[in-house]
């Protein structure tokens, strides 16, 4: 199968920025969710439409993202 | 415009998609995210995870000699064989298994440049099936070359004598000390901070925004200006080493610095050793001269 549909996208969470990537496998759309500065990889996930696929990265990247303690430098 | 010093250590997606089937060609993909391949690969790909099959299990260490060739073996890998690697991140981890193919001395193993992000951007063909390889009939690996790994004694004293470059490839966050790992991440380190005298240069600034490398000549004005222009030796660091070993492969083969190491133990080890040397905040301008 040939994915479709790739898209890219930076939006931010908790106040960091998070990269997604979308695409169409078949009947399913892949989200990768991950953090831009280090490119850390926070979340995969699949959902029926982009939408929806777009919703649960962004759910779960916003769960790890909670955690993140900032220090005092 | 400069070509790569060696450039036959990269392969386009293109390329890889008109070799599939090509014999003594074997495409491996290696994932920071080690259920990416069961999402779909390169057809005929075969995955290694980094985290089970590219290191010591029991140890903090890379993969044991012995442990090397039966993988080599158990991939269908033989000494003659061109292994292309490939992976999600930008090829973090692919760049991490080049690496230790090439501590073992494997003659031809390259990188598939723009990794995963390319290959699916381009919209080629993913296969779901795992994919096997028949076992090559034997392989024996060189002795390691230490080389192109360097140790805490090595980075103690390259910062102490001031004989290296040492360049930190993490984000500037965490450079700084603001935070402890990646955002979303566990943090792995009781301090925060960089190695005194280390630049800070993210690895994602090698990147282009298609995941591919960026050109040699911006290669090389990326990091000459921050003072690594390959007249001194180099340490790339990270916090576990993966990240590092992108930009040791960008200073080794694409800029062709002859003494590039990646410290493998980066920050997860110097922040947390009892009294080791720690500076904060952003790195001083590079001194002209």
């Amino acid at each position: 199968m040939k994915p479709t549909d790739y898209s890219e996208r930076t939006v931010e969470v908790e106040g960091w920025q998070v990269h997604l990537t979308t695409y169409r496998l078949g009947d399913v759309f892949h989200t990768k969710a991950d953090n831009v500065s280090p490119g850390a990889w926070l979340a995969r996930t699949t959902g029926a439409t982009e939408e929806e696929s777009e919703q649960r990265a962004l759910e779960r990247a916003r769960q790890l993202l909670a955690r993140t303690r900032r220090h005092a430098v | 415009m400069a070509e790569y010093a060696h450039p036959e250590m990269l392969v386009s997606t293109q390329w890889v998609e008109e070799n599939l089937k090509t014999p003594k060609v074997r495409i491996v993909e290696v994932d920071v995210d080690t259920a990416a391949y069961n999402e779909g690969h390169v057809p005929g790909a075969i995955a290694w995870a980094w985290n089970t099959q590219l290191c010591d299990t029991v140890r903090r260490e890379i993969l044991p000699r012995e442990q090397f060739d039966a993988l080599m073996v158990a991939s269908g890998i033989a000494r003659d064989t061109k292994v292309i690697l490939y992976g999600d991140n930008n090829n973090w981890f692919a760049a991490w298994a080049l690496w230790q193919m090439k501590i073992y001395g494997h003659p031809d193993v390259c990188i598939m440049n723009g990794g995963r992000k390319k290959w699916i951007s381009d919209q080629r063909e993913l296969s779901t099936e795992a994919a096997t390889a028949a076992p090559s009939a034997g392989y024996q690996s060189s002795a390691p070359d230490r080389g192109i790994r360097a140790y805490l004694t090595q980075v103690q004293i390259a910062m102490m004598q001031g004989t290296h470059a040492m360049v930190d490839v993490r984000s500037p966050q965490e450079f700084t000390g603001e935070i402890l790992a990646p955002p979303g991440l566990p943090e792995t380190c009781q301090r925060g901070g960089h190695i005194p005298g280390a630049r800070s240069i993210p690895w994602g600034k090698a990147c282009a925004e298609d995941g591919t490398f960026k050109s040699c000549d911006d290669l090389k004005q990326l990091y000459s200006a921050e003072g690594v222009d390959g007249s001194r030796p180099v340490i790339a660091y990270c916090r576990i080493g993966e990240r590092s070993s992108h930009t040791w492969f960008v200073l080794k083969y694409l800029l062709g610095y002859q003494y590039v190491s990646n410290y493998d133990g980066s920050w997860t080890e110097w922040g947390n050793l009892v009294a080791a040397p720690v500076e904060k905040g952003a790195a001083a301008a590079v001194a002209k001269t």
